[in-house]
């Protein structure tokens, strides 16, 4: 049906042509030729010109001085990193600084406590062995001197008893007598 | 079956129909401004305005308008380095013209009414020719003769040379031509297409209207078909621009750098 449709079209067209002749195609008339080319070789020409020596300068140089700035920027911005870097690390160091000097003040101010504390229970350590000896040669004289009281009691209770017995026992013999038996 | 369908000819030839705006001659030779000079300065003017307003402003972080003008700067100058060396960019203003020209007049010619000044053969003959006669001019001045060893790659055995020579003096030849039909064919077929398929959808969605629903389904398809051929018709507005370019590129390549 279309295609039916088509060609009365083409029959209805043809009808109405004014001539007999195919109308020309219009991209290959001559007549219009020349004016094409004087028109286009006029515009192409402006437009060339208007490009080529005020617009396009113009964009090249605002590109150009973007990535020039952009560059200069980033230059700069390594610059402060680096900066910083260095700020950074002068900052560890003294804080590493810092931190040694605080040790070894710690550690100055422990070993003088340290020493303080040895040196005063060295002291006490020997004021209570001077009491021990003190007490101990106390109890040494106090044993001696009972020893001795019991000895002479001994004695006496031997002369006593002796004397019971009717019997006279010089004191030195006592005494010796005495003496060997407690040992 | 004989209803008010036929009633307006589908002529898509219609629209490249070159007409008079002021009639001028110079020495007999008409040179009458017609609506394709018309359109044609409408793109200059275009261009010129977007990248002139773009340029003017130069500031540090860009905004939309000198973003884009940017991109489109970048796009270019690339496509130069990449194609023909840094010494190519000596022809970038050059190709950024031709590139912006080219794409101007296809994107106006996408607006409906509006004539398209890239679908005349004369047209993209001459900006091939201009390209062309550069890449010869150009050639010759900076190589001298060396530019003629474009003909004769080395390396080939000496026998070979008599059918290799003749293939690349006609592989040559050809690129103006090439250069020149492969953008008036696209855009000319392009519009073709694009008239066909919207008057086809009006007349038979019209036809529906009248009575045949039958025709009006198919309507509804050829109008899915236009809206389809105008975003491939935008794109290949786009890509002609950026194939004309990119072609002139590697040509201005051959005449900066001859020896393969």
């Amino acid at each position: 049906m279309l295609i039916a449709l088509l060609a009365q079209e083409a029959a209805h067209g043809a009808e109405h042509m004014p001539d007999d002749a195919p109308p020309p195609f219009p991209p290959f008339e001559p007549w219009h030729m020349p004016g094409q080319l004087f028109w286009l070789a006029i515009l192409f020409a402006v437009l060339y010109f208007a490009l080529s020596r005020f617009i396009l300068p113009k964009m090249s140089d605002t590109i150009e001085k973007r990535s020039d700035r952009i560059a200069s920027d980033l230059d700069q911005a390594s610059v402060l990193n680096e900066q910083a870097t260095e700020a950074q690390q002068a900052l560890e160091l003294r804080i590493a600084q810092a931190k040694a000097k605080a040790r070894e003040t710690a550690a100055k101010a422990k070993q003088k406590i340290d020493d303080e504390v040895s040196a005063q229970t060295a002291r006490v350590d020997a004021e209570i062995e001077k009491k021990l000896d003190a007490a101990e040669s106390r109890i040494t004289e106090m044993r001696a001197k009972a020893m001795q009281n019991v000895e002479q009691i001994a004695i006496d209770t031997a002369d006593a008893m002796t004397a019971r017995f009717g019997l006279k026992a010089s004191p030195a013999d006592l005494k010796k007598a005495v003496s060997a038996s407690l040992k | 079956m004989n209803f008010a369908l036929t009633q307006t000819a589908i002529d898509p030839i219609h629209q490249f129909q070159v007409s008079k705006w002021l009639d001028l001659s110079i020495g007999g030779i008409d040179i009458s401004f017609t609506n394709a000079s018309g359109f044609m300065l409408l793109g200059v003017v275009l261009c010129i305005a977007f990248f002139g307003y773009a340029a003017s402003k130069r500031a540090l972080v860009p905004g939309r308008t000198q973003s884009m003008a940017e991109i489109g700067y970048g796009f270019v100058a690339d496509m130069v380095r990449s194609t023909a060396g840094e010494e190519g960019l000596r022809f970038f203003p050059f190709v950024f013209t031709l590139f912006f020209f080219v794409f101007f007049a296809n994107m106006i010619g996408m607006v409906p009414y509006a004539f398209t000044t890239t679908s005349h053969l004369v047209v993209t003959g001459a900006l091939a020719i201009l390209v062309i006669s550069i890449v010869i001019g150009f050639g010759i001045w900076k190589n001298g003769l060396k530019f003629f060893k474009l003909f004769a790659p080395s390396g080939a055995p000496f026998l070979i040379y008599f059918i290799l020579v003749p293939i690349e003096v006609i592989s040559f030849l050809a690129r103006p031509v090439t250069l020149a039909l492969r953008l008036f064919a696209n855009m000319l077929a392009g519009h073709i297409m694009l008239k066909l398929f919207a008057t086809f959808a009006a007349q038979l969605i019209g036809a529906a209207i009248s009575g045949t629903v039958l025709l009006g389904v198919v309507g509804l398809l050829a109008f899915g078909m236009g809206v389809a051929l105008n975003a491939l018709e935008l794109l290949v507005a786009g890509l002609q621009a950026y194939v004309f370019a990119i072609l002139t590129c590697v040509y201005l390549n051959d005449a900066l750098h001859p020896s393969h």
